[in-house]
C-alpha cells in the first residue's frame, strides 16, 4: 500500500514540475514585469540595476529554483492588474469554478452511466438510435455555441433561466460562496453546468456504451446467463463494474480537463470564477496571474488524477494495491 | 423417457450477406445419467450444439428448426423465465477456459451464492454453507477462505473445480461441459477428468462432453456422436465408434490417434480441412476428402443407417467396411 502511494506520489511531483518549468518558461517570456513596475520613463542604466536587483540577470537555473521555492511557501507573484497575491486572487475565484465543474460533472455521472448502458443494452431499439445520433451532435458542436444557443432559447425567449452571473450565493466556510443554497444559485449554475458539460457527456455516453457491450459479449457474462442469473442482475452486477472500471481513470482525467475547459463557459456566462479572470488576465498581460493559473489548474489536474487512480486501485480487485509497485 | 431428445436440430447463423446453416438436422438422446461425447474437428458445430441445448446462442446465430426436449419440455419453445429456471439449475455449463469464465470483480463465494439464489429461495447464509459443501467435493482446500476470494487469485486448474462446484450446486440432471481442460496445464488435465466422471457417476448427472480428444471420450463416456461440417456423421456405443468405427472420418480421425501409429512413425492427419459454413460441398460434406467418394456422394446427402452396432451416414459403408476394404482403410 505504502510503495503504491508513494509511486503515485511521485508521479505526481514529477508532473508538477514539468508544469511549473512551463508556467517559468512563460513568465520569463510573457511581457516585461520591469516595465510593469516602472513604466517606460526610466533610463536605461536604472533599468540594468533594477533588473540585477530583482535577479533577472541570475542564471536560468538560480531563476527557476527562486521561482519554484517561492512557489511552494504559496508565492506565485503578485498580480499587476489587482495589486495583490495572484494565488490569492485565483483562489477567491476558484470555488465559483469548482462548483461549476462540480454541477457539470453531476449532469455527466448522472446521465452517461443510464443512457451509456441503455443503449449498450438495447442497440437496436430506435431511442438508442436517437441518443446515438445525439451524442455526435453534441460532441461536434462547439462549447461555446451550445452556451449562446441555451442563453437564446432558455434565458432570451422562455426567460426560464438567468443569462450570467452566479446569482445568490450563500458563504459556507471561509471566502467560499455556495451556489446550491438558495433556488436563486441553482437557477444560475444550471445553464452553464449543461454547457460545459455538453461535449463530455456524449463522449461518456458513448465511452460507456462501447465498453458495456464489449463486457456483454465477455465469456463471464455468457457465464452468468448459463447460471440462470436474472438480467438485471447481469447488466448491473456483472458488467456494469467491469465497464465503469476503465472508465474511472478516463473520467478523472476528463474532470481535470474540465477545469481548463470552464474558460470558455465561464466567459460566456460571465461567470465568475478561474476561467474568466484568465481570460481577463490574458488581454491585460497579467503574467504573474497567467502563471499561477497554469500552476494551480495543474496541480488540480494531478491531484484529480492521483486520487483517481487510488480509487481505481481500490475498487479493482485484480490491482492488488497492496503488493503493487513492491 | 430419455432425459434428452433431441430431435432435427437446425442452426443458422444471420450473417450480413447471406444466412449460412451451422448445425443441419442434428437429432440424439440421451438417457438419465447417460455421458454422451461429441467429437469432431474445430468448426464442426460442438460447441454450437452444446449452446442450442440451453437455448443460449448469441446474434447472429439462432435455432431455426427443430425441437430440444429437456424433461419432456422443449427448450426452443422455453420463455425467458422457463429459461432461467432451466439454466444453471436442471442442465448446467461447463465453459471451456476457466481463466475468463469467473467475472474477475467478484468473488468466488458471490459467484456461487447469486447462482444458488437464482433459483432457490434461501437466505445468504444457507446458501454460503451450500457452496461450501460443495467445494468440498471438488476437493477445494479451506473451501471458506476460497469464497472470499477473488478468482485472479487462483490457479486455472482450481478455477475450474470452482466452476466445476458451481455446475454441481443445484443438483442439475445433465451438465454440458465444452473442453473442460484444453485451457489448462497438462499435468492437471486428468485429474480434472476423474474429478467429474467421479461427480457424475456418484450424484447420477447426465454429461454431454465436447472435445477433440477421442482418448477422452473412450475413458469418460458411454456413447459418442462424431460431427462433421454441422451433421452427425457417426453415432453409437463409444467402445464401437474407437474399436470398429465405419465412418471414413472416424476411422480417419481413429488413425491419426497416436497409440494406433507406430512409434516413430508421422501422425497420420486426414488429408484437407473441414469446409467453412459458407463453402459446405453438396453431397457428403466429407466428399472432397474421401477417398472412397463416388458421384452419389457428390450429389446426395447421405442418410444415418444401422450398421456394424453404430448409426452412420455413408453411402458406401457397405461397400468399404466389406472386410478387405477394411483391411485397406486401417493400412
Ligand atoms: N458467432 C458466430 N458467427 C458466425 N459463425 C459462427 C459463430 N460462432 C460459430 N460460428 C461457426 O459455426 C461453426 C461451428 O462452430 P463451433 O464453435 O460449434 O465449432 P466447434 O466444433 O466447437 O469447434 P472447436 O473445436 O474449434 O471449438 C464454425 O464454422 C464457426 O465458424
Ligand atoms: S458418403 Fe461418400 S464421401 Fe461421404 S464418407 Fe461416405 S464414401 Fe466418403
Ligand atoms: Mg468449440
Amino acid at each position: 500500500m505504502f510503495a503504491y502511494l508513494a509511486k503515485r506520489v511521485i508521479q505526481a511531483v514529477a508532473v508538477m514540475f514539468v508544469i511549473s518549468l512551463i508556467a517559468f518558461a512563460i513568465q520569463g517570456n510573457l511581457g516585461d514585469p520591469l516595465r510593469e513596475l516602472v513604466g517606460q520613463s526610466v533610463s536605461e542604466e536604472v533599468r540594468q540595476q533594477l533588473r540585477d536587483e530583482m535577479g533577472l540577470n541570475d542564471s536560468f537555473v538560480t531563476q527557476y529554483l527562486r521561482f519554484a521555492g517561492n512557489a511552494l511557501q504559496g508565492d506565485l507573484g503578485t498580480s499587476y492588474f489587482f495589486k495583490e497575491p495572484a494565488l490569492d486572487v485565483i483562489l477567491k475565484k476558484l470555488p465559483a469554478t469548482l462548483e461549476l465543474v462540480f454541477g457539470a460533472t453531476l449532469i455527466i455521472v448522472g446521465f452517461s452511466v443510464p443512457l451509456g448502458v441503455y443503449t449498450a443494452i438495447k442497440p437496436d431499439s430506435i431511442l438508442s438510435r436517437v441518443i446515438m445520433g445525439l451524442s455526435i451532435v453534441g460532441i461536434s458542436i462547439p462549447v461555446f455555441l451550445t452556451a449562446i444557443l441555451m442563453i437564446f432559447v432558455f434565458s432570451v425567449e422562455y426567460g426560464w433561466f438567468p443569462s450570467y452571473g452566479r446569482g445568490d450565493t450563500v458563504q459556507v466556510w471561509g471566502y467560499w460562496q455556495t451556489n446550491f443554497a438558495t433556488a436563486d444559485g441553482w437557477l444560475h449554475i444550471i445553464l452553464p453546468s449543461i454547457a460545459l458539460a455538453s461535449i463530455m457527456l456524449p463522449l461518456f455516453v458513448r465511452l460507456i456504451r462501447a465498453e458495456m457491450m464489449e463486457v456483454l459479449q465477455s465469456e463471464y457474462v455468457k457465464y452468468a446467463k448459463a447460471k440462470g442469473i436474472n438480467p438485471w442482475r447481469i447488466y448491473f452486477v456483472h458488467a456494469l463494474k467491469n465497464t465503469l472500471l476503465p472508465v474511472i481513470t478516463v473520467g478523472g482525467v476528463q474532470i481535470g480537463t474540465m477545469v481548463a475547459y470552464t474558460i470558455l463557459t465561464e466567459t460566456v456566462f460571465q461567470w465568475p470564477g478561474m476561467g474568466f479572470m484568465f481570460l481577463e488576465a490574458v488581454n491585460r498581460v497579467d503574467t504573474p496571474l497567467i502563471v499561477a493559473y497554469l500552476i494551480v489548474v495543474g496541480f488540480i489536474f494531478v491531484v484529480t488524477n492521483t486520487i483517481v487512480d487510488l480509487i481505481y486501485g481500490l475498487v479493482n480487485p485484480t490491482v492488488n494495491i497492496a503488493r503493487m509497485g513492491a | 423417457m430419455s432425459l434428452l431428445s433431441v430431435r432435427d436440430l437446425t442452426v443458422k447463423f444471420a450473417m450480413r450477406d447471406q444466412t449460412v446453416t451451422a448445425l443441419n438436422g442434428i437429432s440424439f438422446d440421451l438417457a438419465k445419467g447417460e455421458r454422451l461425447g461429441i467429437v469432431g474437428e474445430s468448426g464442426a458445430g460442438k460447441s454450437i450444439t452444446g449452446f442450442s441445448l440451453m437455448n443460449l446462442l448469441s446474434r447472429p446465430g439462432y435455432i431455426d428448426t427443430g425441437k430440444i426436449l429437456f424433461e419432456g419440455e422443449d427448450v426452443v419453445q422455453m420463455n425467458d423465465k422457463r429459461l432461467r429456471n432451466l439454466r444453471g439449475n436442471r442442465m448446467a455449463m461447463i465453459f471451456q477456459d476457466p481463466m475468463v469464465t469467473l467475472n474477475p470483480v467478484l468473488t468466488i463465494g458471490q459467484q456461487m451464492i447469486e447462482t444458488l439464489m437464482a433459483h432457490r429461495k434461501l437466505s445468504h447464509e444457507e446458501a454460503r454453507q451450500i457452496a461450501i459443501v460443495k467445494l468440498r467435493e471438488v476437493y477445494i482446500p479451506s473451501p471458506e477462505e476460497r469464497l472470499e476470494q477473488y478468482p485472479h487469485e487462483l490457479s486455472g486448474g482450481m478455477r475450474q473445480r470452482i466452476i466445476i462446484a458451481i455446475a454441481l450446486l443445484l443438483d442439475p440432471q445433465l451438465i454440458i461441459a465444452d473442453e473442460p481442460t484444453t485451457a489448462l496445464d497438462v499435468t492437471i488435465q486428468a485429474d480434472i477428468m476423474e474429478l467429474m466422471l467421479e461427480l457424475c457417476q456418484s450424484n447420477q448427472v447426465g454429461l454431454i462432453l465436447i472435445t477433440h480428444d477421442l482418448g477422452v471420450v473412450s475413458q469418460m463416456t458411454e456413447r459418442t456422436l462424431v460431427m462433421y461440417a454441422g451433421r452427425i456423421i457417426e453415432s453409437g456405443r463409444t467402445r464401437e465408434i474407437i474399436n470398429d468405427p465405419q465412418h471414413p472420418y472416424t476411422q480417419g480421425l481413429i488413425n491419426a490417434l497416436p497409440q494406433q501409429t507406430v512409434p516413430g512413425q508421422r501422425l497420420k492427419q486426414i488429408p484437407g480441412n473441414m469446409p467453412g459454413l459458407a463453402s459446405i460441398p453438396a453431397g457428403c460434406a466429407f466428399n472432397p476428402r474421401c477417398k472412397y467418394a463416388t458421384d452419389l456422394c457428390r450429389s446426395r446427402v447421405p442418410e444415418a443407417v444401422h450398421y456394424g452396432g453404430v448409426e452412420v451416414a455413408c453411402h458406401e459403408v457397405q461397400r468399404l467396411n466389406s472386410d478387405e476394404d477394411r483391411q485397406e482403410a486401417r493400412a
